[in-house]
């Protein structure tokens, strides 16, 4: 029957450009070193304030041209709302919330990431580009959610 | 066309008017909640479009008390009301038996009594919480323990399934289950499976701790048990759609299903791939391990495959159709087939649709390239193109022959049935055209941007977009309520459809062979199960126990 023919044909074709999907992943993953986020450490949400790093937020040098910006995300503000680095910048971002779940997206970027009670979020990301990035917290957090947001200022 | 063997029962089918009178009701229910929730819908799409019609909303007192309701209203209760129906129906027609007509009746009430529980938490502003119900916000219990009783309500249609289908073994201890049986009892055995992880969020931790009994949760641990179930979801709500597409939408079309062996794999994958995918919803959460998501994105790849076979198999047979209505050539066959039924032009749309929502799922499901679009408007944009319209289109196709069936009387309006499909279609492709571009440039799902504190030139064009298609989908939707409520109201008595439209297979079922032992449950269940101990089993280990860590907020 033609119509098994056909079929099969159609099939191998829809597992073969899957399979070719796959291995473009693997290669945007691994071949350029561009990641997820993952496991980077436990928090007690009620002692964020006081737990390092998160007890002085901020931006710091970390090494020749990379800085981590350590922020909290809490209803409904970051913390620092502004930060700066200078262009071509490697920036480890490394997060969490005292209080509910919030969004971390840096405009224009694929700085995108959960902050979870509970837990620490990190991802490394470089600004190539000079310019303001806007931040927004793109989880529903409670009543002021729309006016949660901050910024990355790129110099 | 050669005529072909079919093992329905071709009499002695004839459900009693107690049962259908449950299923109508058990399926206006979500009707009901459809077209309530549209209007918040509106709302949200207005709001993208930069336009403010949340106060003209009488006793709204925010835009995510409507976002909650609208995400419960059209995602849960209207998609979960019409399986509550549809499902047992299709089991009883395929294996020629009455349903359990206790169970029929309980499956309506717990239904129903969840839905005053939710309707309650919600409409009180106690339960703004987004029907994701994430920790550590928290809403009344009445919410949770609505939400409960919503899933305990399939259970129950499950189970009327599972007694119906055991029944008809007894008499029939060597015959191949029909095939439409077969799909309709593992499309919710799949659900049943899938829905154990939110029964254990919502029993184990948020209940308990929304009435007190527990001070603190997980956040993370809830959300993963959320997503546990909540991939698998949104093929709950898909599989009944393809029940229809495989078993009767051929009839309709006039030509047959071409396998019955395919159909039935194609099935067994959906059962056995639909849950450990889960955390391609969390690629940007923090604490669960990259290899991990990696696991589930190329496993989601892999449940993508049976919706291509079933993108092949459907056009086949309406192939088939068109043909044997005198299609001619390449394309010809597509114009001949019968777009002037409302039925089959919808559900004919609810699949061009699903094209579109297919290719963009796969994309969200890119691993690290799920980081451009995470928590953006594409996400609606694209989830508008399978359960906002797949499902959607093809519950209304399906509404359009199962109403006057369920209720003796002939469709009202042929030509509002159909012009309420092409509305929406033609709106949903135009606001999900919108949501998927703006949300290219950043603009926030789940986000009242009419009062955002930011904003940005690049959302402004398709943030109109989203505006103008959301309001022809509320007028198709608004059309099609109409629609269903004067054919049971003022239907033409007796001009109604007498029997369920199964189709044909142009190849039978085996009766010998490896196929029999697709129809062995329980050992695809046991794989199934297997296979999320895999994909689940690892991250549990290395986390558990439950870091309980947060109190509950309540900041709506
Ligand atoms: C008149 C028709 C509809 C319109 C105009 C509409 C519009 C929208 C808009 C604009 C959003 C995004 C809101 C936001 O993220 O802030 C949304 C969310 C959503 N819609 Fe619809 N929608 C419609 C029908 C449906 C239908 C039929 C379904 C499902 C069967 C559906 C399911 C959902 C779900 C699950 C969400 C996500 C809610 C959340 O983020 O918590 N919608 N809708
Ligand atoms: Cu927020
Ligand atoms: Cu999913």
């Amino acid at each position: 029957m033609k119509v098994h023919t056909y079929e099969r044909a159609f099939l191998w074709l829809g597992a073969i450009v899957l399979v070719a999907c796959l291995v473009a992943l693997l290669y945007g993953s691994l071949g350029l070193d561009i990641h997820l986020p993952s496991r980077a450490g436990a928090i007690d949400p009620q002692q964020v304030a006081s737990t390092p790093p998160f007890d002085q937020p901020g931006v710091r040098q970390i090494g020749p041209n990379q800085y981590e910006a350590v922020m909290i995300g809490r209803i409904w503000s970051f913390t620092p709302a502004v930060i700066e680095v200078p262009a071509g910048a490697e920036v480890t971002f490394t997060l969490t919330t005292p209080d509910v779940i919030h969004g971390f997206h840096v405009e224009g970027t694929r700085v995108n990431m959960m902050l979870i009670p509970g837990q620490i979020t990190r991802n490394r990301y470089r600004f190539e580009r000079p310019g303001e990035y806007t931040i927004i917290c793109h989880e529903y957090c409670g009543v002021g959610h729309h006016t949660m947001y901050g910024k990355v200022i790129v110099k | 066309m050669r005529a072909t063997p079919t093992v329905l029962d071709p009499a002695g089918f004839d459900l009693p008017e107690s049962q259908r009178r449950w299923l109508r009701w058990t399926i206006y229910i979500g009707y009901v909640a459809l077209t309530a929730g549209i209007f918040h819908g509106l709302a949200q799409a207005l709001s993208y479009a930069n336009i403010d019609i949340l106060r003209f909303f009488p006793g709204l007192r925010g835009y995510y008390q409507g976002l909650t309701a609208h995400g419960v209203a059209n995602a849960i209760v209207f998609t979960f009301a019409f399986s509550n129906g549809f499902l047992p129906l299709m089991t009883a027609r395929a294996l020629g038996r009455p349903l359990v007509g206790g169970l029929v009746q309980a499956t309506c009430v717990v239904l129903l009594a969840g839905n005053l529980l939710v309707i309650y938490a919600v409409v009180t502003n106690q339960a703004s919480v987004l029907y994701t119900s994430y920790a550590p916000l928290q809403a009344h219990w009445t919410y949770y323990l609505g939400l409960v009783l919503i899933v305990v309500s399939t259970w129950l249609a499950l189970v009327n399934m599972l007694v119906v289908y055991r029944r008809w073994r007894r008499d029939h201890p060597a015959a191949r289950i029909p095939l439409l049986g077969h799909i309709a009892v593992v499309s919710y055995v799949m659900w049943f499976l899938a829905s154990l992880p939110i029964a254990v969020s919502f029993l184990g931790f948020l209940l308990p701790w929304s009435l007190g009994l527990m001070e603190k949760v997980d956040p993370l641990l809830t959300r993963t048990l959320f997503w546990f179930t909540g991939h698998a979801i949104v093929y709950a709500w898909l599989l009944p759609a393809y029940v229809s597409w495989y078993a009767l939408v051929p009839r309709q079309a006039g030509g047959k299903l071409i396998s019955d062996s395919y159909t039935r794999i194609v099935f067994i994958l959906f059962l056995l791939l639909s849950i450990p995918t889960g955390f391609h919803h969390q690629y940007t959460d923090p604490g669960v391990p990259e290899a991990i998501k990696a696991v589930h994105a190329v496993l989601t790849f892999g449940v993508f495959f049976p919706s291509l076979a079933t993108a092949f198999s459907v056009v086949a047979a309406l192939e088939i159709g068109g043909r044997a209505r005198g299609g001619r050539g390449l394309l010809g066959w597509v114009t001949k087939l019968p777009w002037g039924d409302p039925s089959l032009a919808a559900q004919m749309l609810a699949m061009l649709t699903f094209v579109f929502g297919g290719i963009s799922g796969l994309i969200n499901a890119s691993f690290t390239m799920n980081q451009v679009i995470h928590n953006t408007t594409w996400v609606p944009g694209h989830f508008h193109l399978t359960v906002g319209s797949a499902v959607t289109l093809t519950h209304m196709g399906v509404a359009f022959w199962l109403i006057p069936y369920l209720t003796g009387r002939g469709l009202w309006s042929r030509g509002q049935a159909l012009t309420s499909a092409w509305v929406y279609t033609v709106g949903v492709l135009i606001f999900a055209r919108g949501m998927i571009s703006a949300g290219l440039a950043g603009m926030p799902r789940r986000t009242f941007r009419v009062a955002a504190a930011y904003s940005n030139p690049d959302w402004d064009w398709g943030g109109m977009l989203t505006g103008i298609g959301g309001t022809l989908m509320f007028f198709g939707i608004a059309q099609f309520f109409i629609v269903i409520a004067m054919t049971a109201l003022a239907g033409a008595r007796g001009a109604h459809p007498k029997d369920v439209p199964v189709s044909e297979t142009l190849t039978a079922p085996a009766s010998t062979g490896w196929e029999r032992h697709l129809d062995r449950l329980g050992v695809w269940v046991a794989v199934t199960i297997a296979l999320c101990v895999i994909a689940y089993g690892p991250f549990l280990a290395m986390y558990l126990p439950a870091r309980l860590v947060s109190p509950g907020f309540r900041l709506f």
